[in-house]
């Protein structure tokens, strides 16, 4: 395996106005308030999306037909400056328990009314075949079609 | 042509989705689809061109691999997505700390 094929994680930040508790709040307990209904990976159309507040809660989408897609879970809770979130959602668009990648996100108190929320998504190389090179396997691994279909439709929304 | 467009015929993801669960030679793919090897060759060649599998000689015959490239273009993609939903975000906590 080729050490310079290993992606780098993605790294995002916002600053909002609005101080580290209410940031905190918004993210994780607000989930559902602004996720983005386009941003549905269950079957269904998105009805809510949760991030259960405490460690080892469950981060999941509910559908508009009451079914539920599984996301990942919380693996650290520290309100109000970070939580550490496992997305286990695999290239073919599907929960897979096996998966391992995070996403961390720390809220960086700027002022009393402002906070840089600054979005890490790690382990990026456990999704593609790289990962099949390096750990043998091939039994959690499912391919870049579901992201590449998931891909065409944002980009079929945006153009339309 | 551009990768969505590569996978837009249904025989075309089928050879994909084989090469992505495991590095594949022609034969093995055209075993599992009822099609025929000339025409697994000629997917193939598309999907490398669109750079979604590369292939690598083994004996008399090649193997495909999906294309490493891909996972930077993967990359590319969350890069967007977590860059739209934290736009939602702060929207959403800005209205919220405003109206308290």
């Amino acid at each position: 395996m080729n050490a310079t094929s290993i992606p780098a994680p993605v790294r995002r930040s916002v600053t909002v106005k609005a101080p580290q508790h209410k940031a905190f709040e918004v993210f994780t307990s607000g989930f559902g308030r602004w996720w983005p209904a386009s941003h549905s990976i269950g079957s269904s159309p998105l009805r809510s999306a949760v991030i259960e507040p405490r460690e080892g809660g469950r981060w999941y989408e509910a559908g508009e037909d009451g079914s539920e897609c599984e996301w990942g879970e919380v693996l650290a809770w520290e309100p109000p400056s970070r939580v550490l979130l496992a997305w286990r959602i695999g290239m073919d668009w599907k929960y897979d328990p096996d998966l391992h990648t995070e996403v961390e996100v720390r809220f960086v108190s700027v002022t009393s009314d402002s906070t840089r929320v600054e979005l890490e998504h790690r382990l990026l190389e456990n999704f593609g075949g790289e990962a099949e090179a390096a750990r043998g396997t091939f039994d959690s691994e499912g391919g870049w079609v579901g992201l590449l279909r998931n891909y065409a439709e944002m980009v079929e929304k945006t153009i339309v | 042509m551009s990768q969505i467009a590569a996978l837009a015929d249904p025989t075309r993801l089928a050879v994909f989705e084989l090469v992505a669960e495991q590095p594949r030679s022609v034969a093995e793919i055209t075993r599992s689809l009822p099609v025929t090897q000339s025409a697994v060759s000629q997917h193939l060649k598309v999907l490398r061109e669109a750079q979604l599998v590369r292939s690598e000689p083994r004996g008399a015959s090649n193997i495909y691999h999906v294309d490493p490239a891909g996972l930077v273009r993967m990359r590319a993609w969350l890069d967007r997505f977590w860059g739209s939903a934290l736009q939602e975000f702060q929207k959403q906590v800005e209205q919220e700390w405003r109206d308290k």
